[in-house]
């Protein structure tokens, strides 16, 4: 039995939900997104006089966890932390850099061509792997924690399960269909930057099918298998070997995860040097008909 | 290596190759040491030039066209020149010389380091 209507309801869910930033520099504009740790809000910081994304952690959050991770990674590929603090009901919130741009899977439906997906994959696996570097693991990446910015440029986001690469045994939250199955036994295992490039390998398969209707190219099929492989020991050693591997794809040379065929290993020789075989067959060409019609072919004055 | 350096050993290698099948024409056997000379230097000018072109321009279509139209004109000034009984070798020197000149025009656009942009 319910004494008030459904919006009356719903408006008084959302009164008690806002957070009240009415002690802070920040004035909530308006909710952008929705996550399984917190919930984003763009905000108007009035002292700095610019607009802010305001992530606001569910309760129980302490501040030292996602804030200070991010604070330690100075990377274009990364939205800065500005500001972290308290509100009054003990919820934890922290001010980043407000990305203007689309969702990685909302860009792919508009992005259809494989190379330009591809370009962007490395952006991320450079940004992924300065966090590696820095002894930090993201585990959670996913197309919808990957921002893609008006130029091009790309930002990893929500952190909020980010973890140091110290070793520790322990099982961590991440979204199933990228999560690493080490990430997701029971017992916890110990998760280090192969955990990433699990879901780095599920994001590159992504890449390649969720989004468009051709059959991917094998070679970048095989790098996509090799980084999701569910042994660790059988992935890529690292963000790097991963982003060449994609890299050497884009250059038209053969990738460390895909063993070509002797036609395939043709073809290839063929398309990078068209131009150069088709000049000595015509070269060849030339001097072989000269050759066969040369005592023809003089000019005597 | 640099583009214009890459245009001479380029252009003397394929000019002294393209010199050498002279050889499978017996009338001018006997002069087989100026032909390989002539179109070694020949070859060795023309990538001089494409490697001086591509320092400048970064286009494969400008490399092969620059490289094509210097060595036809060479293989022309070349060919200009009368074997001892009168004869004038102009197809068999033009033809294989405008290719050759492509062939190197792309090769100095494809190897060797330009200089960076200001």
């Amino acid at each position: 039995m319910s004494f008030l209507p459904d919006r009356a309801l719903d408006h008084l869910r959302n009164v008690t939900e806002s957070p009240d930033f009415s002690a802070t520099r920040y004035q909530v504009e308006e909710e952008i997104g929705r996550g399984g740790m917190g919930v984003v809000y763009r905000a108007w910081d009035a002292q700095l006089e610019r607009r802010v994304a305001l992530k606001v952690m569910d309760a129980g959050y302490v501040i030292n966890q996602e804030a200070k991770l991010l604070a330690q990674l100075e990377h274009p590929g990364l939205a800065p932390v500005y500001d972290a603090g308290t509100l009054p009901d003990g919820r934890v919130y922290y001010a980043m850099r407000l990305i203007q741009g689309r969702r990685l899977d909302e860009f792919l439906r508009q992005e259809p061509r494989l190379p330009a997906r591809l370009r962007l994959f490395e952006k991320i696996c450079e940004a992924v792997a300065f966090a590696h570097n820095r002894g930090v693991i993201h585990c959670d990446l996913k197309p919808q924690n990957i921002m893609v910015g008006e130029f091009g440029e790309v930002f990893v986001v929500d952190w909020g399960v980010a973890r140091a690469i110290d070793g520790a045994a322990l099982p961590v939250a991440g979204t199933p269909q990228y999560m690493a199955p080490e990430q997701s036994s029971p017992g916890g295992h110990t998760l280090d930057a192969r955990t990433d490039i699990f879901a780095l390998g599920c994001i590159l398969r992504d890449l390649m099918t969720g989004y468009s209707t051709t059959s991917p190219p094998r070679p970048l099929a095989a790098i996509a298998r090799k980084a999701s492989a569910p042994d660790p020991a059988d992935r890529f050693g690292d963000v790097q070997q991963l982003a060449a591997d994609v890299g050497r794809f884009l250059d038209g040379l053969p990738v460390i995860a895909y063993r070509d065929t002797l036609p395939e290993r043709l073809a290839r020789f063929w398309r990078r040097n068209q131009v150069l075989l088709l000049l000595l067959g015509t070269y060849l060409a030339v001097k072989l008909f000269l050759y066969f019609l040369a005592p023809a072919i003089r000019w005597k004055p | 290596m640099n583009k214009p350096l890459v245009g001479l050993v380029a252009g003397a290698v394929l000019g002294l190759i393209d010199g050498a099948t002279a050889w499978f024409t017996p009338a001018v056997r006997s002069e087989m040491e100026g032909i390989l000379m002539g179109s070694c230097v020949k070859g060795m000018l023309v990538g001089i030039i494409c490697g001086s072109i591509a320092r400048k321009v970064r286009s494969t279509a400008v490399g092969l066209a620059a490289g094509a139209g210097f060595g036809l004109l060479f293989a022309y000034l070349v060919a200009l020149m009368p074997e001892p009984d009168g004869t004038h070798y102009y197809l068999q020197i033009m033809v294989p010389g405008f290719v050759l000149g492509g062939l190197i025009g792309f090769l100095t656009q494809r190897v060797g380091v330009a200089p960076a942009k200001a």
